[in-house]
């Protein structure tokens, strides 16, 4: 394949294959295996370059002279909704150091491995309390809604200090700014509502302060309300959707392989294990990491050009044979520790410990509690996340 | 083996904590690294070397 021709194939996002709703797009993995490094068209008609290999991947994202930095002129957007937001209320995913480290180190302690790992037996106590209301008296759900999402709604919440009770609410704007269908004015507006709720929950624990995050937050006396309010949209959104979609896709991927369901019923200590294969095999980030180049910088044989986009396909990286060699199957016996379904370099995501928490209590409560657990629909009828930021699937009717 | 861990480079990930955590911890206050042994007994290596190769900030070193 030719480079010219890769530029006309190569749009993203880029589709997958019907049937394959597991795997990355056709187009994008073909480029991993001929073209590694490869421009590719947006949406608007800009363009910018695609890495899709492991290394390469971890080579960008560990890189400095990639910035972060959304208002950089030729930063790649994946949305219209992205482009229009950027430097309203940014967040340090989207700073370089030394700011992305001053803002995240504010945050470091709270999802650290000890404190995470103490918060084991308030996450098992709340899956067990979403799985007895959702069996009670019945045979079928919607594990999306009564589970998946729920679970680490919960969660965050209590991290944060966020009423439970609003999550209608914050589920809907999440919603709305996830989604590549929204419009400029309908994110702005999601965005607005969700700032709006955010700045005055940070008010008011100025009168009644609690442990959770904001709270502590408006302590510190660092950040003013709209700062912390726009860490807060960032960690209530990151926190809940990310491990709602992989909670929900690791079960449908577990059902869709039921001999590597079996292995994970039969020894409950591969569970840590298969949560990482899970990661790797899945990676719901699946339009690639947005980056920028403040420099030339050569990578898997291609000169980048200062301000250049990138986008780091994380999830091609997962599947590359050099790295995981049959990496298109799932093996939860697979040590996949080494995937990039996290991101790398310094952003890599500040969440992962409790991310891992939560979906090693999720899966292994589900297969021990549930043990006839099976899909209530037919696998084709399963509406995947395709329009979404996230991959994962919309809803998932199960029976028991 | 001799195990470094530059403090200033940690983004406080916690993956050095998961893959060995007889070697690594993380300080209470802000998440950041700490060495807990910094001449690891043999056995735990394998393990050094691996949060060596996933820590997504390049702060660990081996010799």
């Amino acid at each position: 394949m030719t480079t010219a021709e890769s530029l006309d194939a190569l749009t993203v996002p880029a589709a997958r294959a019907s049937g394959c709703p597991f795997d990355p797009a056709p187009s994008v993995e073909r480029a991993r295996q001929t073209d590694p490094v490869i421009r590719a068209t947006l949406w608007d008609g800009s363009s910018c370059w695609l890495v899709t290999r492991h290394q390469d991947v971890r080579e960008v994202l560990g890189d400095p002279r990639f910035s972060a930095d959304a208002t950089r002129p030729g930063f790649p957007f994946l949305t219209q909704g992205l482009r229009e937001l950027v430097g309203r209320n940014p967040t340090f995913i989207r700073m370089d150091d030394p700011d992305h480290a001053r803002l995240r180190r504010m945050l470091t302690a709270d999802f650290m491995v000890k404190k995470v790992e103490a918060m084991r037996p308030e996450v098992q106590r709340m899956a067990d309390d979403l799985l007895d209301r959702m069996t009670d008296g019945r045979t079928s759900a919607d594990l999306v809604s009564e589970f998946a999402l729920p679970l680490p709604s919960l969660v965050i919440c209590l991290l944060l200090g966020v009423p439970y009770e609003d999550h209608a609410f914050f589920q809907d704007r999440s919603r709305v700014l996830l989604s590549l269908r929204s419009t400029g004015d309908e994110v702005r507006t999601s965005m607005d509502e969700l700032l709006e709720y955010l700045t005055r929950l940070a008010e008011s624990k100025q009168g009644a302060p609690d442990d959770g995050i904001v709270s502590r937050l408006v302590a510190r006396g660092e950040l003013d309300f709209t700062e912390i309010a726009a860490m807060g949209r960032l960690l209530l959104i990151a926190g809940h959707e990310t491990t709602a979609n992989m909670t929900a896709l690791s079960v449908l991927a577990l059902l869709r392989n039921p001999d590597q369901l079996a292995r994970l019923r039969d020894d409950s200590s591969l569970v840590k294990g298969a949560v990482e294969e899970l990661l790797r095999y899945l990676t719901i980030i699946h339009n690639g990491v947005p980056r920028i180049a403040t420099e030339d910088v050569t990578v898997g044989g291609r000169t980048i050009r200062a301000g250049e986009g990138v986008l780091c396909t994380v999830n091609t990286a997962n599947r590359d044979e050099d790295v995981f060699p049959g990496g298109d199957s799932l093996d939860v016996g697979r040590d996949a520790r080494r995937h990039v379904a996290f991101g790398f370099g310094v952003h890599q995501c500040l969440g992962q410990p409790l991310a891992r928490v939560e979906l090693q209590i999720a899966v292994e409560t589900l297969l021990r509690r549930l043990p006839g657990l099976r899909l209530d629909i037919p696998f084709e009828d399963v509406p995947f996340r395709h329009d979404m930021g996230i991959y994962g699937v919309h809803a998932l009717p199960v029976a028991w | 083996m001799r195990v470094h861990a530059d403090q200033e480079k940690c983004c406080g990930a916690g993956s050095c904590v998961l893959s060995a955590p007889d070697v690594f911890d993380q300080r209470e206050e802000d998440g950041i690294v700490i060495v807990l042994d910094a001449q690891p007994p043999a056995e735990l290596h394998e393990a050094v070397r691996e949060a060596a190769a996933i820590c997504p900030a390049a702060a660990i070193s081996v010799s």
